[in-house]
């Protein structure tokens, strides 16, 4: 038995040698691992939208920071967010993986008040817990919370909930940058 | 004895042109058809309204609360009934509309019962902090910044020299002239005021060279508690950090407040706004403005809060034949206006209608220089022009974007007619843009968090791991309370004897 043991310990061994000969990140060690994990973490967008094939931001960091994901599956973050992976990982910028849809605008849900059933199931969806609402009771959408990543939208059973451009922050201008036209009268 | 004085890097020599409105007394303009007050006449938090559609309010009754600290609330401007409350223009190029609270004067102009404030130097300054920020006073000169905010840095910190700024250097305007000749009681018995609030140990008034009027009506109220100071005419005089650097020879950090020095300053007019809110708890209801330039009867008007630009440039002879250019503010520091039914709020100094022009189209910086003799901050204005043009962040704020006050001296100078303040003002408002981004995703990923954390925790007590965790938590810490306990009682013992065991 303990010789069997043995064995399974030896190739267990050999594999896990292996594995981190396979990624060059993998040779520094977990704890370099996690530090890379956080400076990727910190360039996502953190809509946890799970558009990239993951639960969230944070584990698809993990994944590139371990190799085992491409650094252009984010929608939400874009060509912005890949030219930043590609500089902070020393490689080169691609487009967005065709096998996902670009993300537009940045938009945040909505929910129909007069039409929610009050079923929870928006509630449970959302991964920042921006939806507030109890059951048999209207939910509402707190919109300083919401990141706009849609995984509400499907869950609702009575589809009242929907993605609106957010209306823009009082008193938070973002000054026109002077083109060829600019003062001059309309 | 008069102070002596210090130059500031930088500057330019303007013509004024404001003797177009500065003898001629202020009129009373009309009460307006309808009244736009905007939630945001302020920097900082909008306020939250506490009226609702078809109320019935009265001159100085508030309508809108203050929904921060850093927030002032608003008042009705005279007494009507509330039509609208939501988006209406309110003339800021980057924002173009804002929440407003519209309302329809029934022409009695009828006052909110108000309650002023006795014997204020035996009142508690913080006291007095409280009535400034109910009567909605935010800096008239301009930024808007809440009064009572500055009036708290006073009491945290120790402040030395509070300066009342009357040096309103931008060419054409005269609204604090106006207000000094005419109110210069209030202005004195305001800046007595605010040195109590702020508990300053000395108070400093300044006014211009080419104010003397001004000057002549200060001089005969002033006594020993107040020093009267005229400053050269050299724009930018009138700046914040221009003036503490004339005034005391002190520059403020760069980052810094004035405050981090010990000075304060505040506008002549949010002097006589404190006044009248603090003696009468009058609250800021309407303002003086200049309305100059190419109309036929340039005038300083006070002007209720929330009246359409359009019907003082009326009262003021303007011409109506669209070949202007209207520029809300002064020359140097204004913004062009494309539309005119937009309300004259807290901050609106100044109306300036100049002949219609192309403007200069721009040409490549040819390196001269000019801009860096004029920046009264010594920053570098075309190295800030190449890293705010190619949006490099990063390197913008480097060379001290965030120091620009944004006088255009520059850009005036420039001999390529290079719009360089608008450079800096998109760079900084990008900067600022981006940052909330970052904040909003650094909570986002917090919440993203905390909830996996707690799902994880719910998974794991329905497996039943987690009670006996509790449990071994909960004798974990009766043992490091009991240690506690003892070792409270050792250290008792070691210090008095006699006494131990007794509790």
């Amino acid at each position: 038995m303990s010789g069997v043991g043995l064995v399974v310990a030896l190739v267990m061994a050999l594999l896990g040698g292996l594995a981190c000969a396979v990624h060059p990140l993998n040779r520094r060690g977990l704890q370099r691992k996690q530090w890379l994990a956080d400076r990727i973490d910190a360039l996502l967008p953190q809509t946890q939208c799970g558009l990239c094939g993951y639960s969230g931001c944070r584990p698809y960091a993990e994944a590139v920071a371990g190799g085992l994901a491409d650094i252009n599956r984010c929608p939400p973050g874009g060509d912005h967010t890949i030219t930043l992976l590609a500089e902070l990982l020393g490689t080169v910028p691609k487009t967005l993986d065709p096998a996902l849809a670009p993300v537009v605008n940045a938009r945040l849900a909505h929910i129909d008040e007069a039409a929610c059933i009050g079923c929870l199931k928006c509630v449970r969806a959302c991964p920042v817990d921006a939806i507030l609402g109890a059951a048999g009771q209207m939910h509402t959408v707190i919109p300083q919370f919401c990141t706009g990543c849609g995984l509400c939208v499907a869950p609702c059973p009575v589809d009242c909930i929907d993605l609106r451009p957010p209306v823009a922050a009082p008193g938070k201008p973002v000054w026109p940058k002077p083109g060829p036209a600019y003062g001059r009268a309309a | 004895m008069m102070r002596a004085l210090h130059a500031f890097p930088g500057g330019l020599h303007l013509e004024t042109h404001k003797e177009k409105t500065c003898a001629e007394s202020s009129l009373l303009q009309p009460l307006p058809e309808r009244i736009v007050l905007p939630l945001q006449q302020h920097i900082g938090l909008p306020a939250e309204p506490i009226v609702g559609m078809g109320e019935r309010v009265r001159k100085g009754q508030m309508i809108a609360r203050a929904s921060g600290y850093v927030s002032v609330p608003v008042h009705a401007s005279t007494s009507g009934t509330i039509v609208d409350i939501g988006l209406h223009p309110v003339g800021n190029p980057a924002t173009p509309d804002a929440r407003c609270i519209v309302i329809e004067p029934d022409g009695r102009d009828e006052w909110f019962e108000i309650q002023p404030v006795h014997e204020y130097a035996s009142v508690d300054p913080r006291e007095l902090q409280a009535v400034i920020r109910d009567c909605g006073i935010a800096g008239l000169g301009g930024a808007g910044f809440p009064t009572h905010v500055k009036l708290n840095e006073g009491v945290e910190n120790a402040v030395d020299t509070l300066i009342i700024n009357g040096v309103e250097c931008e060419p054409y305007i005269t609204c604090d002239d106006r207000l000094i000749q005419e109110k210069a009681t209030y202005v004195v018995a305001g800046a007595r005021m605010i040195a109590h609030a702020v508990q300053a140990k000395h108070c400093v008034i300044a006014v211009e060279e080419d104010m003397p009027q001004s000057f002549a009506a200060l001089e005969k109220l002033v006594e020993d508690d107040i020093e009267l100071v005229k400053v050269p005419t050299r724009y930018p005089a009138g700046g914040e950090k221009q003036l503490i650097k004339m005034l005391t020879g002190f520059e403020v950090p760069s980052g810094g407040l004035s405050i981090h020095i010990g000075i304060v300053v505040h506008n002549v007019a949010t002097a006589a706004a404190v006044y009248r809110a603090v003696t009468r708890g009058e609250p800021q209801v309407s303002r003086y403005v200049t309305v100059t330039g190419d109309v036929d009867r340039p005038r300083n008007l006070q002007v209720l809060l929330g009246t359409p630009i359009h019907d003082c440039l009326r009262t003021c002879g303007f011409r109506e034949d669209g070949e202007a250019r209207i520029i809300l503010g002064g020359p140097m520091m204004g913004t062009h206006l494309r539309r005119l039914d937009i309300p004259v709020i807290k901050t609106t100094n100044c109306v300036l209608v100049q002949p219609a022009r192309e403007p200069a189209a721009e040409l490549p910086c040819i390196r001269c220089g000019d801009c860096v003799d004029v920046c009264p901050i010594k920053l570098l204005p075309q190295q800030l022009y190449w890293h705010a043009r190619s949006d490099d962040q990063d390197e913008a704020q480097r060379y001290h974007l965030f120091d620009c006050i944004e006088c255009g001296c520059c850009a005036y100078v420039c001999p390529s007619h290079i719009p360089l303040v608008q450079y800096y003002r998109h760079a900084k408002s990008r900067i600022a843009a981006a940052e909330r981004q970052r904040q909003g995703a650094d909570h986002a990923r917090t919440r993203f968090l905390a909830r996996n954390a707690r799902l994880d925790r719910q998974e794991r007590s329905r497996n039943g791991a987690l009670p006996a965790a509790a449990g071994a938590d909960i004798a974990e810490k009766r043992a490091y309370i009991s240690d506690a306990v003892e070792r409270v009682r050792d250290r008792r013992l070691q210090r008095d004897p006699n006494q131990g065991g007794d509790d």
